[in-house]
């Protein structure tokens, strides 16, 4: 059981989370595309690669390393079996999020967020309640353009978190910001995807060391 | 187990109260059941009596022959009921044993709301889906109009207790705006199934007064009956056709049963009003009351009964002139502090 979770520690990229992605998925799903020159926040400027007529563009090869690190990170912590929570607060792509999480048998919440959610849960939920061990921030805003709520509830609760920032956004408390589109439905399907593939993997990954181990 | 996070030792201190009422888990129900099966058979065997056909009847009449009770309230007396009548169905508890909550919206606080909310709109997605492929194919859109008249959407508490859980007024409006958008669209039968799930038949509307047809006695003068209730008394009136104006209250004429013009003019005017004064005759029975509450009363039981013998427009014509409404004035009652209804003690200044 020690050996279980020890031993994908040691290598650099247990999953091979590299092949999911390539520089040229990510420009195809317009995730390089940011807001005006106007809306950019001060913390975003060593991500974005450059502005053209007003409009600000990510570097991708930032991305991509950010990318593969939460990528191998969400892989991990599905292989220890914690729990995974989606969040994000745009309507769009609410519904897509929600079938995301549920096909991949981890958590999604992308309603109203209640206030003493992660830090009162003994209280609203009940005694003995396991918190989740890892948020994804498909859209790290909320409706009105300030930063949602649970990354400074999760920064408090030691919880860590993987979130898309775009240039609008303040990847401060996150512990793995991934600078990328938030808003095109094509980048946020591709996101999806690619969280998707890497929980089940990890997954399958698990099931099968533990049918291995069960076998000596 | 908490997390270790910066806290005081204030803030540490359990608060037993706020944690809503105690949760039962599976095991413990089922547990709870076996023992009540067991029990039931062992009551049986105490009782003489056979422990396959032993029913919920035989076991209260045990429990109340072997443990009586003088207690007033019956909830409070002792009681052997099955589990799941005593212990209230609400929500087990929600996670397994790693800890791994069972439902994916459980983060959310409201999870069966948010999860209806998801189905439906996954319906609509399909709706619209269809639609496009309808589109994409030139085939028409079917325009049948769905029954809006005879169906009503959900309440607010029926919802509640279908989700086993509290539904705020702004959440309850959302879903019924959702389901309004989800039928508004005209390919809607696809998920005519789900949609019926959450709405309900309202049953016939306004009862029509149905008029009675005149019957006909043995001379083969067509009469009617009519009730009427006025304060506390109330009358039965028969208005006989082919008459010459004469009226007898409990066998009394009304010259010396009602002295009083006043009383004689309220018999007297549905008569009026209709211009038929010398044409009918009337046979009442009045009882209870006082002398105007009769004469109303009798008023009242006689255009009901001249309903029958009177063209619709008519009828109309004496419901709006107030005849066939029930006066609904009663004695209002004395309120302590005050002398009378209304009427409060005399104010002494000093």
């Amino acid at each position: 059981d020690d050996k279980l979770l020890t031993e994908p520690l040691s290598h650099p990229d247990f999953f091979n989370v590299k092949e999911l992605f390539s520089l040229k998925d990510l420009f195809d799903a317009r995730v390089h595309l940011g807001h005006k020159k106007g809306c950019r926040h001060r913390f975003m400027e060593p991500y974005i690669f450059g502005c053209r007529l007003d409009h600000d563009i990510i570097d991708l090869d930032q991305t991509v390393q950010h990318l593969q690190l939460a990528l191998n990170f969400t892989a991990h912590v599905a292989y220890r079996g914690g729990i995974i929570l989606f969040v994000s607060r745009k309507r769009q792509f609410c519904h897509l999020i929600e079938s995301t999480a549920r096909a991949c048998g981890e958590y999604a919440h992308t309603r109203f967020w209640q206030g003493g959610l992660l830090t009162n849960a003994h209280v609203q939920f009940g005694p003995g309640v396991r918190l989740p061990d890892l948020l994804i921030f498909l859209s790290t805003l909320n409706n009105v353009f300030e930063p949602h709520v649970a990354i400074r509830d999760a920064a408090k609760m030691n919880i860590p978190t993987v979130g898309v920032v775009d240039t609008n956004c303040n990847p401060c408390l996150i512990t793995y910001p991934v600078p990328g589109n938030d808003d095109s439905p094509a980048a946020v399907e591709l996101y999806c995807k690619l969280f998707r593939m890497t929980i089940i993997r990890a997954k399958d990954r698990r099931r099968q060391s533990e049918a291995v181990e069960e076998l000596r | 187990t908490l997390r270790l996070i910066f806290t005081t030792t204030a803030v540490q201190r359990k608060n037993v109260g706020a944690s809503g009422p105690e949760k039962y888990t599976e095991a413990f129900i089922k547990k709870q059941i076996e023992e009540f099966n067991l029990g039931k058979r062992h009551l049986a065997n105490m009782m003489g009596e056979d422990p396959e056909t032993f029913t919920q009847e035989d076991i209260d009449r045990a429990i109340a022959y072997l443990f009586p009770s003088g207690l007033f309230d019956k909830r409070a007396r002792p009681m052997m009921k099955h589990p799941t009548e005593i212990f209230p169905e609400q929500r087990k508890i929600q996670w397994g044993e790693d800890g791994r909550p069972f439902h994916f919206l459980f983060y959310t606080g409201k999870q069966s709301y948010y999860s209806l909310m998801h189905d439906t709109y996954e319906k609509l997605l399909n709706v619209q889906k269809h639609q496009d492929q309808l589109i994409a194919q030139d085939l028409p859109l079917q325009r049948e109009k769905r029954n809006l008249a005879g169906s009503r959407w959900l309440t607010k508490i029926e919802l509640e207790e279908m989700l086993l859980e509290k539904v705020s007024d702004d959440d309850y409006s959302r879903f019924i705006q959702l389901l309004q958008k989800l039928v508004a669209l005209p390919c809607a039968e696809i998920e005519e199934k789900y949609i019926q799930k959450f709405s309900k038949e309202v049953p016939a509307q306004l009862q029509k007064v149905v008029i009675e047809p005149l019957q006909y006695d043995e001379r083969g003068v067509a009469f009617s009956t009519g009730e009427g209730k006025r304060k506390t008394a109330s009358a039965t009136a028969i208005v006989y056709d082919n008459g010459t104006g004469k009226i007898t209250v409990n066998g009394i004429d009304i010259l010396h049963y009602f002295p009083v013009l006043q009383d004689r003019e309220q018999l007297l005017f549905p008569f009026q009003f209709l211009g038929r004064i010398g044409k009918h005759d009337m046979v009442c029975t009045v009882s209870g009351g006082g002398r105007s509450a009769q004469a109303g009363a009798i008023r009242l039981a006689s255009a009901k009964a001249l309903r029958s013998f009177v063209t619709e427009k008519e009828v109309e014509f004496m419901r709006q002139a107030g005849l066939l409404t029930v006066d609904p004035r009663v004695k209002e009652r004395k309120k302590p502090g005050q002398e009378g209804p209304r009427r409060k003690f005399t104010w002494k200044k000093r």
